[in-house]
């Protein structure tokens, strides 16, 4: 990728995390608070994020063929099955268990909040046990087993 | 009423969607990347697995990216701690059991589904994705209720 690519992306990071850290979800406390329903603030972080988010992916394709350093507009692509709900569903529980979710997780450690590191150690291990899943070959039925005569 | 529903205020709330929101929509004009969080959990394992999953183009290729937006989030709240933060690292009540039991649940979880609160809850729902929201909808009804029982259990 481009230099002025990855600059544009650190500067998205930037922003990011800055965005994450002022709106208080790098605290666990305060998203359990919300999973509690004793401060509904996150509703107003995710529908503020994702409001701005769908007036870009709207309008930006509409006015520029391409990305200004890059060729192709990427989509964010999910399928409707067992895997993107059920795993949707686990996810929730260990967000219920910790308060914790990828950004913050990454975001926390730069305001210093070092026990966040349990959380990424955690959610290193969960990626490599999916992946280690994931590259088994596929499933064959049993063969019936040969009859010892 | 709105003291109720949002009792530490809601302007940084906002605000702070806003930015990020910002933060997206600057991936998307410059480089047209699509920025959920959770997939670098797994493209950094490309570096020492030789598992077909994590050798992927999709993993793989993307590694170097979203190594940079990560270090980029680091560096965001390092710049919100040293500005309007106070200057004082935070911490948490949060026990490391719970955060490190969250977190393999988590990270299984959100690589299962492809998606986490950014890649579904924000790129997956900006995008109108009917099995993004149906991924939210399960997160958060099974995160509440887990919630729930972890305080009735006793976590912080």
């Amino acid at each position: 990728m481009k230099p002025v690519s990855l600059i544009a992306i650190l500067m998205c990071g930037i922003l990011f995390g800055f965005g994450l850290s002022l709106a208080t979800m790098i605290k666990p406390e305060v998203v359990l608070s919300f999973l509690r329903f004793q401060d509904f603030g996150l509703m107003l972080v995710l529908g503020g994020a994702a409001s701005v988010t769908a007036l870009t992916y709207q309008i930006v394709p509409r006015l520029l063929k391409k990305p200004l350093f890059e060729p192709i507009f990427g989509r964010h692509s999910a399928a409707l099955n067992r895997q993107t709900i059920g795993g949707a569903a686990l996810f929730g529980i260990g967000w219920g268990i910790s308060g914790v979710c990828p950004g913050p997780a990454i975001a926390g450690l730069g305001a210093g909040n070092w026990q966040l590191l349990f959380a990424v150690a955690g959610m290193l291990a969960g990626a490599y046990a999916q992946g280690w899943l994931a590259s088994r070959p596929p499933h064959r039925p049993a063969q019936p087993a040969p009859s010892a005569r | 009423m709105f003291e109720t529903l949002f009792p530490l205020g809601a302007a940084h709330y906002l605000l702070g969607g806003v930015l990020i929101g910002l933060a997206v929509s600057l991936a998307y004009v410059s480089t047209g990347l699509v920025t959920g969080m959770s997939t670098l959990f797994s493209s950094v394992w490309s570096f020492f697995s030789s598992l077909d999953f994590f050798q992927e183009a999709r993993i793989k290729g993307s590694r170097q990216w979203r190594l940079v937006l990560a270090a980029g989030l680091i560096l965001g709240a390092a710049l919100w701690l040293m500005t309007l933060g106070g200057g004082k690292p935070l911490t948490t009540v949060v026990t490391w059991w719970q955060l490190l039991i969250g977190g393999f649940i988590a990270g299984f979880g959100a690589r299962l589904s492809n998606g986490c609160t950014s890649g579904h809850g924000i790129c997956g729902l900006a995008s109108l994705q009917v099995p993004s929201l149906a991924a939210v909808v399960a997160f958060l009804t099974t995160a509440m209720v887990t919630a729930h029982v972890v305080a009735v259990l006793g976590g912080a």
